[in-house]
């Protein structure tokens, strides 16, 4: 089938690729763009790692087709810095001890940052509900609830 | 919050702690944060293939023919892997430590003996074409018989799962069908206690279900050599394991990895190693060979299922006076790593406890089972879990406080374990004693002053005459064939029991002499008991209510 050409923002720059008719954006932003922070987990929208901004909202990379962002602005994990300096998530996230084999946090995060983006002071059950579609196999989530809680104080604290 | 109880055993070490109790950031971290940790699927290449397989629908059958004409003209298609393309076609994980014997095709040829095992892989340009080609691919089967229970599998007269083990069980040192542990005479000791009981448990099999599948991609490599990029948890082993079914030099594979996406045990088998790299030897490119979420949940090896039935007996006064178990281990339809779970298993009978007489049988047994393998302490976590819930359940029938009993019992250094090892640096003692302070458990004066420092040792420390046959051994090797006990038909045993050896267990000649022991020291037979490592506890209290009583009651049926 014949190719198609799309043209987005990745992380604040333009990109242009010509994808599949069928072709996920994770699979797109993946091995079309080398950006391989989010992950495949599953293919099936069962698990969270693929999560993305599309337009500042959450997404699953992996149940959303490329065609469909047609002039959008996709944020992943890679562009959470600003530079050298780490976003508050990715601070508290070190400091929290909220990852183990990471293979999640990228998802995560992004999950985290749809949350505080849209709701700066989130209470713990609302922190759980921006995450409930993301799974973690190996932290038990009670140190990302913690981070997130923690970075949404931080930055609190920082905009008083 | 982690917190140092610096009054416990303190003479035993130095507190020059330079690291642990002081925070320290992991080197990984920045990584993980900021989506630059490369998995192994996170590398690039230019002209990537992908590779799927065909998978057996039955979970036993002669395969009567395999036509891949329609798969190897299908779109995209570059490469179909058979059977006979693979270099060495029969392996098994731990040959490369020497132990046992190969069983496991990567492709199977002549039967399938699980439901998903592999029989041909497809290369395409991409994961679309090599999935509709694995389609096209026809493979005629003859259905077998099938067993899923392990004891169903040890009978006289059962399919035979394995050929390379017709009793369908793994067979130790080339001879012996399980693993033993004898110590002291606990027929003997059944017969003189206050109480016996006997319990089965059953562990259901467990999918580790790591959020990155198992998954490789390998390329060709200037020098002849070839780039790896593994999902495995132990890489050299995958390297060593790569390279004899590849009959490839090792220093030809160059693995990166370590970087695991999750594992719990899950992500040792080598599992798509050594077909992505004769993917890549056979066509040249790179080749990605990943495991679909369906594919990983149903047919990459879970932690195996365990059955294990402990028959205990035990004075009124709450001394364990004799513990038999017998495990069985279902290994599915390959060795993989059960073999030395089993191992594992029989070292950790029977429990922290100081029993005078122990009886222990482990069984690596296979079944038309996806095959086993490791998962976080297996071989311990099962039997530990049945060993605890057992505990409660005599604590109960003694009329006991859990937390007492488990005190009362408890190994103290200086005492014999069932392994004939003194044992020392034992702390189960503090840890309950810990645990009860923790959650308002009232515990005895007794049990509280209790110290896993005093008390061991003495005739604690002393080897029990232990029951052998007449050839001073603690039991024969038994094979499938040999046994008259074994033939077709014979009665089948009751489930609590382990299969017959012959002969049974005969008591050791009323003066056996030392040497028939070589490698223990003899204890005389008239040995004194055990004494009570700690007096009774006066007036036993009514049956305990608390929640671990009633939660152990919920698992197992009472016989
Ligand atoms: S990979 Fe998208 S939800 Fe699992
Ligand atoms: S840290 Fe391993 S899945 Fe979350």
């Amino acid at each position: 089938m014949a190719r198609m050409p799309v043209q987005f923002r990745l992380n604040g720059s333009d990109r242009a690729v010509f994808v599949e008719p069928a072709e996920t954006l994770l699979g797109t932003i993946r091995r079309g763009l080398g950006d391989f922070a989010p992950k495949f987990g599953c293919g099936q929208g069962t698990c969270g790692v693929c999560t993305v901004l599309v337009d500042g909202e959450p997404r699953l990379g992996c149940l959303t087709l490329s065609v469909t962002c047609e002039g959008r602005s996709i944020e992943t994990a890679s562009g959470l810095a600003d530079g050298p300096t780490l976003h508050p998530l990715q601070a508290a996230f070190m400091e929290h001890f909220a990852a183990q084999c990471g293979f999640c946090t990228p998802g995560m995060l992004m999950a985290a940052k749809a949350l505080l983006d849209r709701n700066p002071n989130p209470t713990r059950v609302e922190v759980v509900e921006a995450i409930a579609g993301n799974v973690c196999r190996c932290t038990g989530y009670e140190p990302i609830i913690n981070a997130i809680l923690a970075a949404a104080q931080q930055r609190g604290v920082r905009r008083a | 919050m982690l917190e140092f109880r610096k009054d416990l055993f303190a003479d035993e070490r130095d507190d020059n702690l330079n690291v642990i109790g002081k925070g320290e950031q992991r080197q990984d971290m920045l990584g993980h944060v900021t989506g630059r940790t490369r998995f192994f699927d996170d590398h690039g290449f230019d002209g990537l293939l992908h590779l799927k397989v065909v998978r057996s629908p039955h979970h036993h059958a002669r395969i009567r023919s395999i036509d891949v004409t329609a798969a190897e003209r299908a779109p995209g298609v570059k490469r179909v892997i058979r059977g006979q393309d693979v270099p060495l076609n029969k392996n098994t994980l731990l040959s490369l430590i020497d132990f046992g014997k190969d069983d496991e095709p990567t492709l199977a040829v002549d039967k399938v003996r699980y439901k998903g095992e592999p029989i041909v892989a497809i290369i395409a340009d991409s994961e679309a074409e090599a999935l509709a080609a694995v389609k096209l691919v026809r493979v005629s089967y003859d259905p077998l018989p099938t067993v899923f229970d392990v004891q169903e599998a040890l009978k006289p007269g059962a399919v035979v799962v394995n050929e390379t083990y017709p009793g369908n069980y793994f067979e130790y040192h080339d001879k012996y069908d399980h693993q033993k542990l004898r110590f002291g005479d606990v027929e003997a000791a059944f017969r003189t206690a206050d109480h016996v009981i006997e319990e089965r448990y059953q562990m259901s099999p467990i999918e580790h279900a790591s959020t990155e599948t198992n998954g490789t991609i390998a390329a060709p490599e200037t020098n002849n050599r070839y780039v790896v990029h593994s999902c495995a948890q132990g890489l050299f082993f995958s390297l060593g394991t790569t390279a004899k079914i590849l009959a490839l030099e090792s220093n030809r594979l160059h693995f990166i990895g370590g970087t695991v996406g999750g594992g719990f045990g899950g992500k040792v088998d080598s599992l798509t190693e050594p077909l992505a790299v004769l993917g890549a030897i056979l066509t040249g490119r790179p080749v990605r060979y990943v495991l679909g979420r369906e594919e990983e949940m149903q047919f990459a090896s879970p932690r195996g299922a365990e059955r294990h039935v402990i028959k205990d007996g035990v004075m009124r006064d709450g001394r364990i006076v004799a513990r038999q178990i017998t495990s069985y281990f279902d290994a599915g339809a390959y060795t993989r790593l059960t073999s030395y779970g089993v191992v594992k298993c029989v070292a950790h009978m029977p429990g922290p406890y100081t029993i005078p007489n122990v009886r222990g049988d482990a069984y690596c047994v296979f079944t038309n089972r996806v095959p086993a393998t490791a998962m976080r302490g297996f071989g311990v976590t099962g039997v530990d879990f049945s060993i605890e819930v057992q505990m409660d359940k005599l604590a109960h029938l003694v009329g006991i406080d859990p937390m007492e009993f488990r005190i009362l019992n408890a190994y103290r250094d200086g005492d014999m374990k069932a392994h004939r090892r003194v044992a020392h640096n034992t702390a189960l003692i503090e840890c309950v004693q810990v645990v009860a302070q923790k959650v308002n458990w009232p515990l005895s004066e007794t049990a509280r002053r209790a110290s896993s420092l005093s008390g061991g040792g003495g005739p604690r420390a002393a080897i029990p005459p232990t029951v052998t046959d007449e050839s001073g051994r603690i039991g024969r090797p038994e094979t499938r064939q040999a046994p008259p006990q074994l033939t077709p038909g014979a009665a089948p045993l009751p489930a609590h029991q382990p299969r017959p050896v012959v002969p049974v267990y005969q008591p050791p000649p009323a003066h056996q002499p030392a040497a028939a022991l070589p490698n223990y020291p003899a204890q005389p037979a008239d040995a004194a008991p055990l004494p009570a490592p700690a007096p009774p506890v006066p007036n036993a209290p009514a049956p305990p209510q608390h929640g671990a009583a009633r939660f152990s009651s919920v698992f197992t049926r009472r016989r």
